[in-house]
């Protein structure tokens, strides 16, 4: 068999379909990721020990474990343990076990944003009399935000490749549409390449995304650079 | 009674005593200097009259508020600190604000004004510094002298009581010192109290009513700065101080062949012509 390149074409306005459930997966997983990952942090760093210690082990944890092993725990593992999860959706159980294992990912990422603001800018501030929610709201929160962007862009990545992961729930996402149509027309190879190129795409757009969010957060932080460029041209002229 | 005191302080950090038996008055309005070797526990000590640093015995009092060692209560730390502010030898700008909100950051954040009112004073302030133009700059953009004169822009625009330095000239570079040194003598004359940690011995001299000599975590001699920081007479504190007279000298700035020796800072004597 020859790689066809009509089937392949037409493979794209099928499979794109799936695009906005892929991102809803990863999207919705991120949010609970901030959520519950930016909570856990302020445990870890302020909280009583043995809380600090819980919150070691969540992360030991879910880092620890197959996020494949982890979907299924949450799909077909808790039902059997609890109603409350009895016929919880496979979307639903997907988005929780990836925002879930994720969120012990941003634990780290959060901790250290935190961590690295200089201690300088704390003290300023309890020198000017600020209460500590002030500090860490207005002070150490922007900064840290912006310390822990990248870091926490990066693992977004992540993410939104392992929504592929959830058709093993039966979530028909981009990847399970793909299987679909590769055991119909047994041309394999046209239908990952597609759903592959799909997902680098949706990637390449989103790390241009995050970039251009960076520069514009950051802007505050960086010195004019035209200036410093101006000054070494003029000096390099004079020599 | 005296506006700040401190009585039998010590502060220890494991099992080092990094200062001992400290007793010590300053009266409102008045200027100190504190010199001493490095590592002799100058820094430590402002620390300790702002609370930044916890006494490990021994009472502070600032205001009528007093902190003693042994129950250190966040309340009172809290009133200590709405009459007295740290100036940092690293500045300390808020990264994130521009270099007029963070001269509004003490009213607002503090609730001492609304936005409106606050921006006037801290426009007024900045401008007093002769800082308006960089107003709306982020600090990373700023020269060490700006940052450091929006630092004292900071600290004094909740007009507190006392003011505490701590060595703000030495991160900078020699052609910076000046400007800043000439802002904090500008304060002297509005009858701020305040308490510098300095190797600028000329500039102490001349602004400073008291001097403080500390080593070993000591308070080794006090008195007036004339006298404490004498280059003529003789022992450790004065061999000290030419040490430090010595090192002004050898500033980069004033190795050059030029003779012209620029002053380090200019006082201004306002009405006194
Ligand atoms: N947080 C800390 N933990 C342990 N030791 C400390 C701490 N801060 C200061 N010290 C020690 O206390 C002593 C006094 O330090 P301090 O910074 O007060 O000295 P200094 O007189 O300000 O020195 P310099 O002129 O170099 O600034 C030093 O021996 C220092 O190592
Ligand atoms: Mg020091």
């Amino acid at each position: 068999m020859t790689f066809s390149w009509t089937y392949f074409i037409g493979l794209f306005p099928q499979l794109i379909k799936y695009i906005p459930l892929s991102l809803f997966m990863a999207v919705v997983a991120m949010l609970i990721a901030v959520i519950v990952g930016g909570l856990l942090t302020l445990v870890q760093l302020y909280a009583a020990k043995p809380f600090q210690l819980l919150v070691k082990l969540y992360v030991s944890f879910f880092r620890g474990v197959p996020t494949l092993v982890l979907l299924f725990i949450v799909y077909y593992g808790l039902p059997e343990i609890s109603p409350t999860f009895k016929g919880i959706s496979a979307l639903t159980a997907a988005i929780a076990g990836l925002g879930v294992k994720q969120s012990a990912y941003l634990i780290e990422i959060f901790r250290a944003g935190i961590t690295s603001v200089d201690e300088g800018q704390i003290e300023a501030g309890e020198t000017l009399n600020f209460s500590f929610t002030r500090i860490f709201l207005s002070i150490i929160l922007p900064q840290a935000a912006l310390n822990a962007l990248p870091a926490t862009g990066n693992t977004f990545v992540s993410l939104l490749k392992e929504t592929s992961l959830a058709f093993t729930l039966g979530v028909t996402e981009i990847f399970a549409d793909g299987k679909l149509l590769a055991s119909a027309s047994l041309r394999f190879f046209e239908v990952y390449v597609a759903v592959g190129l799909i997902y680098w795409v949706m990637i390449i757009i989103y790390t241009w995304a995050q970039k251009y969010v960076e520069d514009l957060l950051s802007k505050p932080y960086r010195r004019v650079v035209a200036n410093v460029v101006d000054s070494d041209q003029q000096s390099s002229s004079a020599i | 009674m005296s506006l700040i005191q401190i009585s039998n302080l010590a502060v220890q950090f494991s099992q080092h005593k990094v200062l001992k038996n400290i007793d010590l008055t300053f009266e409102e309005g008045s200027v100190t200097a504190i010199v001493g070797p490095s590592g002799s526990g100058k820094t430590t000590l402002l620390r300790t009259l702002n609370l930044l640093q916890s006494p490990s015995e021994g009472t502070v009092t600032v205001a009528g508020i007093t902190v003693d060692a042994k129950h250190i209560s966040k309340a009172d730390v809290h009133k200590i600190r709405s009459q007295s502010t740290m100036v940092f030898q690293q500045f300390n700008l808020f990264k994130n604000l521009t270099a007029l909100e963070n001269v509004m950051s003490p009213l607002i954040y503090n609730k001492l004004a609304g936005f409106d009112e606050a921006k006037a004073i801290a426009l007024k302030v900045l401008s007093d510094f002769g800082l308006e133009s960089i107003a709306d700059q982020y600090p990373v953009t700023l020269s060490g002298g700006q940052s450091q004169r929006v630092s004292i822009a900071r600290a004094i625009v909740a007009k507190p009581k006392v003011v505490l330095f701590d060595e703000p000239t030495s991160a900078l570079d020699p052609e910076m010192v000046s400007d800043v040194l000439t802002t904090i003598a500008q304060l002297a004359q509005q009858h701020i109290t305040m308490v510098i940690v300095t190797h600028e011995i000329e500039f102490a001299r001349q602004i400073a009513n008291n001097a403080i000599f500390v080593e070993n975590g000591e308070v080794i001699a006090q008195g007036p700065a004339n006298k404490i920081l004498s280059t003529k007479g003789t022992g450790r504190i004065a061999d000290f101080v030419n040490s430090l007279e010595n090192r002004v000298i050898s500033t980069p700035q004033q190795t050059n062949t030029s003779e012209v020796v620029t002053p380090r800072f200019r006082l201004l004597q306002s009405g006194a012509n």
